[in-house]
């Protein structure tokens, strides 16, 4: 029997699933951060949120890195090939 | 279900395929040289009413590279804006029906991730010179070298797979959601498909920012650069 397509479709599934966990938890943090930062000082909600958006970007990424990996499994798999 | 990471292609232009997504660029690319030809001819002190809108753009675009980074936005405004709004229209497009991102294609964001690469290199050279620029793989010290040059490459070949990976998975769980559910029901995912779009490209254009100036910063002496941040503080 092939494995090798069963294999890749069940990794890209946990690709996504366990790279979405970090990311998420990761956000969360942030964004708590970035609240609690806005409720002890209104004035600087401005600069907050503009620092709080790049950031998130930046943590959103490895959950992005995990889908493109998902993605070649499934549709540009060189095993496959 | 097509895959995201090809490309689909229209027509041949002697060896050269041309793909929808850079028809698709090139309308875009029309449709803003057009629009600032149009808003521009006639500029003059007193503001009409369409100046008057393009100027609070462009005010407002100041106002975010000045508090972004403290750097003077007059070097900066002209590839920044246009990155800036090249991406957003590129990202809002999919609402026009039949036509697709061309930032959902891997080639479209490679290509504007090339550009800050290269932009990086000569905003930095042109404003600390090419010792200068050399000298900023050097810092901290000596011993980063490999490092630095690791994440020159590293951090652009992130904003390229961000923009991609954000906007193409936008257009795939439209595409999806309609070939599972029918018509109207993916409306509230396209609703945030435009916030991701607008966010992606703020993002884009503000990071391009931000390591633009990271690097003219770090080649600057440590006293120049005591007094940007003593004046980004006044500002």
């Amino acid at each position: 029997m092939d494995y090798l397509p069963l294999a890749s479709i069940f990794c890209a599934a946990f690709a996504v699933a366990f790279g979405a966990i970090g990311p998420a938890l990761a956000e969360g943090r942030a964004v708590a951060a970035a609240m609690d930062a806005i409720a002890r000082q209104p004035e600087a909600a401005d600069t907050i949120s503009r620092t709080l958006f790049v950031g998130l970007a930046m943590i959103e990424t490895t959950a992005i890195y995990c889908l493109v990996i998902a993605l070649l499994l499934l549709f540009a798999n060189p095993l496959l090939a | 279900m097509n895959s995201p990471l090809e490309s689909v292609i229209l027509f041949q232009l002697g060896p050269i395929p041309i793909t929808k997504a850079v028809v698709t660029t090139w309308f875009i690319m029309a449709v803003l040289v057009f629009l600032a030809f149009l808003l521009t001819r006639k500029l003059s002190l007193a503001p009409t009413r369409r100046q008057a809108a393009l100027e609070l753009f462009v005010a407002t675009l100041d106002t975010q590279i000045r508090d972004t980074t403290g750097a003077h936005p007059g070097l900066y405004r002209g590839f920044i804006g246009t990155l800036f709004l090249f991406i957003l229209i590129a990202n809002w497009i999919s609402l026009v029906p039949g036509v697709d991102p061309p930032t959902a294609n891997l080639e479209t964001d490679a290509a504007l991730a090339v550009l800050v690469f290269l932009s990086i290199v000569w905003f930095g050279v042109r404003a600390i010179g090419v010792g200068g620029y050399l000298k900023t793989f050097a810092t901290p010290n000596v011993v980063m070298i490999p490092l630095n040059m690791l994440a020159s490459v590293t951090r652009v070949f992130s904003m390229f797979v961000r923009l991609f990976g954000n906007v193409m998975s936008g257009v795939f769980v439209v595409g999806i959601v309609t070939s599972l559910a029918g018509l109207l029901i993916p409306i509230p995912l396209m609703a945030l498909d435009l916030l991701t779009g607008l966010v992606q490209a703020y993002i884009f254009a503000a990071l391009a920012m931000v390591f633009i100036t990271a690097t003219v910063g770090d080649g600057k002496p440590e006293q120049q650069n005591a007094q940007i941040t003593s004046t980004k503080k006044d500002v």
